[in-house]
């Protein structure tokens, strides 16, 4: 007999594919205990006693099975974690409450252990902040013993589930076990939030922006992700189970079809070329880019040299990592974007003045052109690297053309410096803009004279023109790739870089959109940069499309007049190029 | 009880494992250790203490050691202070 129980949600489909399996509910709110009293002091320590050695058993387990699957390094954290079990002044403070102040188990820890989370969390310090989490993970953990209730984190998911949680952060989403974690569905987020990125970078099944109801499926309750439609089926029939299971079987079978792709050019149906191109944000992501087909990096994130530790990386440190790049992409163009930090990114360490509007504020080439020094460092690195591979540099966020010249003014001093050192420089370097602030879309015409290409940026590009900051939920649905307004800016950089035998790129998600693409090569984008598992996709859609069809109706759509009407025209007209 | 003071010279000051290795090291100690920067003294047997010091380079850390073995403590823990950890 059907369960009475299922129900839906939806949310917003960040990364797709299905997953089918039981919950896993990330609680994120730490348990608060009320004062209370020991009744019992001795039967007190006795319990306090146990729900540590339970915490250190869990630990030593984690740690075992983390070092065999993933290595000794990812397993450091749960070494550090155990030492917390045995500081003393953590562990002797907690029973030196409960012995001469009768305060009960619960009590004792939370006071003791929010002692130091905030004194932690306090400290001007990155590293030093982030071992705060360690210490709330610890206690957190003996704190369920203590209730005995499971503990839930995401470093000890040890068997497979669907995760649930409010948000994932950047270090939840590293530690994620894609062994186990068959996919993940939070309560809030959007399509360009850190979490979505990472799931497609990751290619886990992903649903973000559920709302709260998503935070109430219980642990252990079966669930489907259908990524594809952004549902979530809570607690599904026998039906629906049985139907969603054949789907998933015919989309992984899908995707065993795409593999064959894999070393094709990328040619329209009217035998049009253009590159499709992988972005990404570490080196790790380079073995899903070789994986996948790309024909280059359209776009590598500088940033992630800068994030995560105290002070500036050097040159010799930024010069192996492009090094390293280039030479495993074997010749393959590689578009490397100077640093883009501020907005959403900070880097705790240069102490950066709080702005009003950090979107609007000091960030990317407008803080790299104030910090001459910061900036020569990379560019120096850059140009060292550059004789190993295909290396084409390119500066974000270009308003007008001062800051472009005064860029190509630092990256010309110091490949003049390099050579008179005596080191090797590649000759055939190539420097473009990112094309993400309206002004520069306006001015390509005579931007593009100063430039080898470009590259769009839409999801700035989009934020900038609708006046929509793209982590706000609220004004989300501004968030529209194919507003008129926005396929205006496009071809007009198009055609400004046409003119002049320049090259454009699009480096922004709107590139790996299958609503977008078939309008983009119409245009006359030349190189298309995505998440790496978007690549396959895109070139299957590409092969399937005529050219010279969509660049009359790309003409045609600029004089709609909405996203909706857009997107509806592209999804009919291609669904008739299948037929 | 014997003391002296250290400037660290670890590049990215004292933080997870240089800090491990110094905890590990005084718990073998019998004697007691105690570490004070600016004012503060903490449990040199106690890593979160350690860390609430928030210890970075070029600071200067008085090492305090008192009881059994203080001499032999002194010099290790405080060559642990002024080592260059290999990150």
């Amino acid at each position: 007999m059907d369960k009475i129980t299922t129900y839906r949600l939806s949310g917003i489909a960040a990364s797709p594919g299905f997953a089918i399996g039981k919950a896993y509910r990330l609680q994120q709110e730490p348990y608060v205990p009320a004062e209370g009293k020991a009744a019992d002091i001795q039967n007190e320590l006795e319990r306090f006693r146990r729900a540590v050695d339970l915490a250190r058993q869990e630990l030593e387990k984690i740690r075992s099975m983390t070092e065999a699957r993933m290595g000794a390094a990812k397993a450091e954290i749960f070494e550090a974690h155990l030492m917390l079990l045995e500081d003393p002044d953590l562990i002797d403070a907690i029973i030196d409450k409960i012995e001469n102040e009768g305060a009960n188990a619960e009590f004792a820890l939370y006071e003791v252990s929010s002692g130091f989370i905030e004194a932690l969390s306090s400290m001007d310090n990155e590293l030093l902040r982030e071992r705060a989490a360690d210490v709330r993970d610890v206690s957190g953990r003996i704190m369920s013993g203590l209730r005995g209730v499971p503990y839930a984190s995401v470093s000890s998911i040890h068997e497979p589930c669907v995760l649930v949680a409010e948000d994932l952060t950047p270090s939840d989403t590293a530690q994620l076990n894609l062994d186990y974690v068959l996919g993940f569905v939070t309560e809030i987020g959007s399509r360009t939030s850190h979490s979505a990125i990472m799931a497609r970078s990751l290619e886990v099944p992903a649903i973000v922006g559920a709302g709260q109801e998503a935070g109430r499926i219980e642990t252990g309750t079966p669930v489907i992700l259908d990524a594809l439609e952004g549902t979530v089926i809570v607690d599904p029939t026998a039906e629906e189970l049985s139907m969603y299971q054949a789907r998933k079987a015919e989309y992984d079978e899908r995707r065993r079809e795409l593999r064959k792709l894999l070393d094709e050019p990328t040619l329209s149906q009217d035998g049009h070329r253009v590159e499709l191109a992988a972005n990404i944000g570490s080196v790790e992501d380079l073995q899903k880019v070789l994986e996948n087909g790309a024909e280059g990096i359209g776009l590598l994130r500088t940033e992630f040299l800068y994030m995560g530790r105290s002070s500036l990386p050097g040159e010799e440190e930024q010069f192996q990592v492009y090094k390293h790049v280039l030479e495993r992409m074997n010749g393959k163009p590689v578009v490397i974007r100077t640093l883009d930090i501020g907005g959403d990114k900070e880097l705790p360490y240069m102490k950066l003045p709080e702005e009003s509007n950090p979107f609007l504020g000091l960030r990317a080439v407008r803080l790299c052109l104030s910090k001459p020094d910061l900036f020569r460092t990379q560019l120096r690195a850059l140009f060292r690297a550059s004789v190993y591979g295909n290396l084409k540099i390119m500066f974000p966020m270009i308003a007008v053309r001062e800051e472009l010249l005064e860029a190509k003014r630092l990256l010309q001093e110091e490949k003049e410096k390099l050579i008179r050192e005596g080191t090797q420089v590649s000759d055939s370097i190539e420097v473009g803009i990112m094309i993400e602030i309206p002004a520069a879309a306006l001015a390509a015409d005579q931007l593009v004279k100063e430039v080898d290409f470009f590259s769009i940026g839409t999801n700035d590009l989009i934020q900038y023109t609708m006046a929509a900051d793209r982590m706000n939920e609220n004004v989300s649905y501004l968030y529209q790739p194919c507003h008129p307004s926005i396929l205006r800016l496009i071809r007009m950089v198009i055609q400004a870089a046409e003119k002049e035998g320049k090259w454009v790129g699009m480096c922004g998600e709107m590139a790996g959109d299958e609503n977008a693409v078939p309008i983009l090569l119409g245009m006359g984008l030349h190189e298309f940069s995505m998440s790496a598992g978007s690549i396959l996709p895109t070139r299957a859609l590409i092969k399937r499309l005529s050219r010279r069809e969509w660049a009359d109706y790309s003409e045609q759509v600029l004089a709609m007049s909405s996203n909706d009407s857009i997107v509806q025209f592209v999804k009919q007209k291609t669904r008739s190029d299948l037929t | 009880m014997i003391s002296q003071t250290y400037t660290v010279l670890n590049p990215s000051g004292f933080h997870a494992r240089p800090t491990k290795e110094f905890v590990q090291t005084a718990g073998t100690f019998p004697c007691k250790v105690s570490v004070m920067k600016g004012g503060k003294k903490v449990n040199g047997k106690s890593s979160l203490s350690m860390l609430t010091l928030g210890i970075q380079k070029n600071d200067e850390v008085t090492l305090e050691v008192d009881g059994e073995q203080e001499e032999q403590a002194l010099s290790q823990l405080g060559g642990l202070l002024t080592k260059i950890f290999e990150e």
